[in-house]
């Protein structure tokens, strides 16, 4: 049948922003005659119809679910059961946690072409083309699904700009199989902020990655944080090593920095799920010894130096 | 009582590498092998379930990919495993997440373990794939980013709580046997002695063949993948604007910037 079904995604009975994204990624593959479809699973599916009434959407279906939230066997029976009614040519959902939990597993028993963490996509020559990253994102790659009727192709978020304009798509209902899910979702649990530090306000943030090299030297980045006002913040190796608490965490996985306007990052090298937590940051400022580190591609200056000595000498201005 | 751990050698890039002539790889003299970082913390789940455990549990972890991948199976030995698989033929080559997957499902079947393990991903080309395809070759319930775990040898079900985006944690109950994906920072892994380390290498890995897991040579390589690598290049290079100079100079820029940020300049 052809067509682009998108799979928006809602958690406790929010859209997250990726779904519109996700519309955006789908006006990039629109071919003539192509139709756009956005379907919204949740126990209460008509809630999300009036946000996702963007444009470039042409029908919204509601997917009932009995689940109150994600779980693996619910999203991939529902969406296996509505790519097999509506047959599109491409499906696109988040890369994200949720899809982590299911996106394979469906691309895999029905023999779907099958991409993740993509941000980029086109046809060349006729022929869907995905584009990602590898070996820690150092090179790009291009891939293609010879033979493939449906193409699955997980978006990365924050890449795609939300549309703007409203649109007055049909809205369809599509029942979904019962499932008896085997992974029961229960309590949702908010990680505390074990110090008080709430990085989702502040605007002036210092962080320091991997680059940092032991716990001994966290004190100095701690000092310098207070003295030019930033609040210092750190990337996941650091929080996982217990070095500083998880409430500092930066990044997709930790507290997104959402009221930061000025972001300094010490020896960060921006890991993917770093990178993408960071992108509307006015001004990303990266100091690392390695050229090469993929925060360059995101930061507005780079400095490529040594991380201790930038430290000394910029803490002499205050 | 049995945890499969699947691992992957992964690869990293030396400073300057270059494209292989065919234009879809890295040139293979400039790729440097490791343990991939998130299954060092799986592996370190299911020996910490062991040694907790009052009932036997075994740990057996397994990698597909050539001899090289046995420096990443002795590491794992080194720090905890019993036993070790590899599964490599000449066909598996270029495989993708989900032609890999098809075979670890495959040694699962032979295992047929409690738990399987694996990581959220991997630190060279970050699919997030495998595990979950892995759960859905086999059939059987899974959850992926598991950041906590609570799991009783011999227990019908475990207890996880997945990390989700922006400091959230949702409590999941999972029939077992099950396939989890597990996060970093779950636990903190341990180093290998030079004992354990010595111990590791005189250990054996046990090899398995297409034949041996019953899965065709058209299941696996390029053939048996959900997508096709048509070419890898490099991409441009950040846009950052370079600060030069010496670091005092640097820094002074830098100085400059965070006050101009304050309203001080």
């Amino acid at each position: 049948m052809g067509g682009i079904l998108v799979i928006a995604e809602q958690r406790r009975g929010e859209l997250r922003p990726v779904s519109l994204e996700l519309v955006s990624a789908a006006q990039a593959l629109r071919l003539d005659g192509d139709a756009v479809a956005v379907a919204v699973l949740a126990p209460d599916p008509a809630r999300f119809v009036d946000p996702l009434k963007v444009a470039g959407v042409d029908e919204i279906i509601t997917v009932q679910t009995v689940a109150a939230e994600f779980d693996p066997d619910t999203f991939e029976s529902a969406v296996g059961a509505l790519i097999g009614a509506r047959h599109p040519a491409v499906v696109l959902i988040a890369h994200s946690v949720d899809s982590f939990g299911y996106a394979a597993a469906l691309a895999a028993k029905n023999g779907f072409g099958f991409a993740t963490d993509v941000f980029k996509v086109e046809h060349i020559d006729g022929e869907l083309v995905a584009t990602r990253g590898g070996y820690g994102q150092k090179v790009s790659v291009e891939v293609d699904f010879p033979g493939r009727a449906t193409v699955l192709l997980a978006v990365r978020p924050t890449v795609f700009k939300a549309p703007d304009g409203a649109a007055s798509p049909t809205t369809t209902t599509f029942a979904a199989p019962a499932t008896a899910s085997r992974a029961l979702g229960g309590e949702f649990i908010e990680v505390s902020a074990a110090d008080d530090v709430d990085m989702t306000s502040a605007e002036f943030i210092l962080t320091i990655g991997r680059g940092v090299g032991e716990e001994a030297k966290i004190a100095q980045f701690r000092e310098l944080a207070d003295a030019v006002g930033a609040t210092l913040g750190c990337s996941r190796p650091i929080a996982d090593a217990g070095w500083l608490p998880k409430s500092r965490q930066v990044g997709q996985s930790g507290k997104t920095a959402s009221a930061c306007q000025l972001y300094i990052a010490m020896g960060v090298s921006g890991a993917i799920q770093h990178l993408a937590g960071m992108k509307h940051i006015g001004t990303i400022v990266a100091v690392n010894s390695d050229a090469g580190a993929s925060i360059f591609g995101v930061a507005k200056y780079g400095i490529v130096g040594d991380i201790f000595e930038i430290a000394e000498e910029l803490r002499r201005h205050f | 009582m049995k945890i499969l751990v699947a691992v992957k050698q992964v690869t990293a890039l030396d400073e300057d590498f270059v494209i292989a002539a065919d234009g879809r790889d890295v040139d293979a003299d400039f790729l440097i092998r490791d343990l991939n970082e998130w299954d060092d913390f799986s592996l370190e789940e299911a020996v910490k379930i062991k040694e907790a455990s009052a009932e036997a549990v075994e740990v057996v972890v397994v990698s597909v990919g050539p001899e090289e991948a046995d420096e990443a199976l002795r590491k794992c030995l080194a720090k905890g495993a019993d036993r070790a698989v590899r599964v490599w033929d000449h066909a598996v080559a270029g495989s993708d997440p989900i032609a890999i997957a098809r075979l670890l499902a495959a040694v699962a079947r032979l295992e047929a373990p409690d738990l399987l393990f694996a990581g959220v991903q991997s630190s060279d080309h970050g699919f997030a794939s495998t595990g979950i395809a892995t759960a859905g070759f086999l059939g059987w319930p899974h959850g992926a980013v598991v950041a906590n775990l609570v799991f009783t040898p011999g227990a019908k079900s475990a207890v996880f709580r997945r990390e989700l985006e922006g400091g959230l944690l949702h409590q999941v109950t999972i029939q077992c046997p099950a396939v989890l994906t597990i996060q970093a920072g779950i636990n903190t892994p341990r180093y290998a002695s030079l004992r354990s380390i010595k111990q590791a290498a005189a250990k054996p890995i046990e090899l398995r063949s297409l034949a041996d897991l019953a899965v065709s040579a058209d299941d696996v390589g390029e053939g048996g993948s959900l997508s096709h690598i048509r070419r890898m290049y490099i991409p441009d290079k950040g846009r950052a604007q370079l600060i030069e100079g010496s670091a005092a100079d640097q820094a002074k820029r830098l100085a400059e910037i965070i006050r101009e940020f304050k309203g001080e300049a």
